[in-house]
């Protein structure tokens, strides 16, 4: 019988298996940051180890820096210690930083992409749950804890449980203003927070051909939202256009062998996934979340649900619970939600593309009097990519705050936090509560969605801007 | 590590499904540089709130937490386990576990016991008609036990057979990876030379 994708990359790279023993993966790409690893290199420290392979791992510092007084130290000592901690950390084990004030320094997910560091065929793995994003390029790339991180710095390798594989088939096309974002909502909703638990999901299909490198990044990225170990996509040329050229992706005859091996990196006719979901991308209409996971969500065009209307007991607690966190009246259409902040960036939608996106609708149009937007690129690059194209000007032009590169208000480590109460359309990937600052309320969003929320002061999408600028004209 | 053969302590009913690990520990608390100290965070939007479990005096000092479906979804932070273990939990009991958390949770030296979700409403009725009542729970026999008599609860729990014996055996994980570090070694000379590097 043939062999999944992932089947393949994983069974690539067993060092080790022995019957009633997870096997051992080596790992191709080590990515850190400052909040998960100082325990881990105090670790080392104190066995006295030593970073294994410091020539594949890469840190950036992301969560905790601000995106405004860049050429000032962190105003929050306790950041400042945890980012000063990792640059000691680098400095002494001989790992690859790119700090604040560097030009490769950005949010990790947005950062290994770019330099062409994420390649198919590979295992990545990552101090953070969203490592799932470089599964958009063909490899096997997950989250893991603390201890982990000690484990691979000290072994290159993990053990780990061979994961079930599921299959999510694309059919149709999304269509015209329908993003991956919409897609990947509308699919967690469906399947709950739980549904992928367990599993290596391939997103496939007709659909998922057709999107743009960023936008399969922002359907992977999103993997763990659902529960997933892991998602993925084969590679094809769009993944070869976009890797070629860029500072790590393989040159001249490695360029050649490269690609012969990604080639290869399909499931096979014959293999057997463990489940199959198939969705049709032809129904997905923007979708927005209402609740406090990800998997409450609703179309635009929807209400927010009637907490009765859910049979199961947890789901119902839940959703009541949700609403009262939300302030929220089951039955207010979805696009009489005011809201108070539109944030655009993060891992899940602050690349290049996304933030193109924004531009072209925000163009011409002024943020709503009582809202304000907040656009933090992914990455230094992505920042001076846009202000290239001069995006950063139609953004402040409309009234957008611009601002610097990092995680910023998907999780409020730094400065950029919701208050108490206030409401925020997000393209960022958790509303959970308290996740944008305390007692914040979070919906998440499109980038689409994001900004036609930010010029009407309510939920809306590009649709009720193009119907705005028909009334104006 | 610390070998775990089994445990009895006070068991505290978490009626909430979905609590993810921005709940256990939110982002501010995440700053610190040490693996200690996280106690003051856990929970720390509830704890706000009198009437929240630990809050109550009957439940000041559990060990075993016993939680609603889907316990330690979202962030990878090992601070939500830390900050558990920081406050005196020994066991998490819940009918499903976040992946990363519960695998955070082996490593780390919590136990995360998996149970049907009928045996977690049990023992919240039973916790709340019984308050500061103890839970036994055994890993070698992977049984969880409270009450007596007839209404007594007795069941079992899942657990990964690895996991559970790193546990009993209180191994350190590094340890026995590098007990094979030939096999490392072997691996990474078959590794092809396309493969990126970042110095
Ligand atoms: S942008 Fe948000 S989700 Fe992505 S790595 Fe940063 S904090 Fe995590």
């Amino acid at each position: 019988m043939g062999k999944t994708l992932a089947e393949k990359i994983w069974d690539e790279h067993v060092v080790r298996s022995h019957e009633g023993e997870p096997d051992l993966l080596y790992i191709d790409l080590h990515l850190i940051h400052e909040v998960t690893s100082p325990q881990a290199f105090d670790g080392l420290r104190i066995a006295g180890r030593t970073v294994r392979r410091p020539d594949l791992t890469l840190a950036t510092e992301d969560h905790n820096i601000p995106t405004t007084d860049l050429d000032k130290p962190i105003a929050d000592l306790v950041s400042r210690t945890q980012v000063e901690t990792l640059r000691r950390n680098c400095g002494e084990f001989g790992v690859r930083l790119h700090p604040m004030g560097d030009i490769d320094q950005g949010i990790v997910h947005v950062v290994g992409p770019q330099l062409g560091l994420t390649q198919p065929g590979m295992t990545i793995v990552c101090g953070d749950s969203h490592t799932s994003t470089h599964g958009a390029f063909g490899s096997i790339a997950f989250g893991i804890g603390t201890s982990e991180v000690e484990h691979v710095l000290a072994t290159q390798s993990l053990s780990q449980a061979k994961p079930k594989m599921m299959a999510v088939e694309v059919v149709g096309d999304l269509p015209v203003g329908s993003t991956a974002k919409d897609l990947i909502l509308s699919l967690i909703t469906q399947e709950t927070t739980g549904g992928g638990q367990g599993y290596i999901v391939e997103y496939r299909g007709e659909a998922i051909r057709k999107l743009s490198m960023e936008a399969r990044m922002t359907i992977c990225n999103m993997s763990i939202e659902w529960g997933a170990k892991a998602g993925l996509i084969a590679p094809d040329q769009t993944t070869y256009d976009y890797l070629e050229g860029r500072p790590n992706a393989p040159t001249g005859a490695d360029w050649d062998a490269a690609v012969a091996y990604w080639d290869s990196l399909v499931t096979d006719d014959d293999a057997e996934f463990d489940k199959v979901i198939t969705i049709d991308a032809s129904t997905i209409t923007p979708f927005v979340t209402w609740g406090t996971n990800p998997g409450q969500g609703v179309p635009l065009s929807g209400n927010v649900p009637d907490p009765a209307s859910f049979e199961d007991d947890n789901e119902r607690i839940a959703a009541e619970n949700a609403l009262r966190y939300m302030g929220l009246e089951a039955g207010t259409p979805m696009k009489d939600i005011k809201v108070d902040t539109v944030f655009i960036g993060s891992c899940t939608n602050g690349r290049i593309e996304d933030l193109r996106v924004a531009a072209s609708l925000i163009e011409g149009h002024k943020v709503a009097a009582d809202t304000r937007i907040l656009v933090v690129p992914g990455s230094v690059r992505v920042r001076l990519q846009a202000e290239q194209e001069g995006l950063d000007v139609i953004f402040k032009d409309a009234g957008a705050e611009w601002r610097g590169a990092g995680c910023s208000m998907c999780l409020g480590m730094n400065p950029d936090q919701l208050t108490p109460g206030e409401r925020s359309a997000s393209t960022s990937n958790r509303n959970f509560e308290g996740r944008q600052g305390k007692g914040g309320r979070t919906h998440l969003v499109s980038p689409d969605v994001a900004v036609a929320t930010g010029i009407l002061g309510h939920l809306a999408g590009p649709a009720d801007l193009a119907e705005l600028a028909k009334a104006g004209a | 590590m610390e070998k775990f053969l089994n445990h009895t302590g006070v068991g505290a009913p978490l009626r909430r499904s979905n609590v993810d690990t921005d709940q256990i520990i939110p982002a501010v608390w995440l700053k610190k540089v040490t693996r200690d100290g996280f106690e003051e965070g856990l929970f720390s939007a509830w704890r706000s709130d009198p009437s929240f479990v630990l809050n109550q005096d009957a439940y000041k000092n559990a060990t075993v937490l016993v939680a609603g479906p889907d316990f330690g979804t979202g962030s990878s932070r090992e601070h939500a386990v830390w900050a558990l273990q920081n406050y005196g939990f020994k066991v998490v009991i819940s009918p499903r576990f976040g992946d990363i958390f519960r695998g955070n949770s082996g490593k780390a030296g919590l136990l995360a016991a998996q149970v049907d979700d009928k045996v977690v409403q049990r023992l919240w009725d039973y916790l709340d008609t019984n308050p500061g009542a103890t839970i036994t729970v055994d890993l070698e026999s992977r049984t969880v036990k409270a009450g007596d008599g007839v209404d007594a609860i007795e069941d079992s729990f899942t657990i990964d057979d690895y996991t559970r014996w790193r546990l009993l055996e209180g191994l350190d994980d590094v340890g026995i990876t590098l007990s094979h570090e030939d096999d490392i070694v072997t691996y990474e000379k078959s590794r092809p030379s396309f493969k990126p590097a970042t110095l």
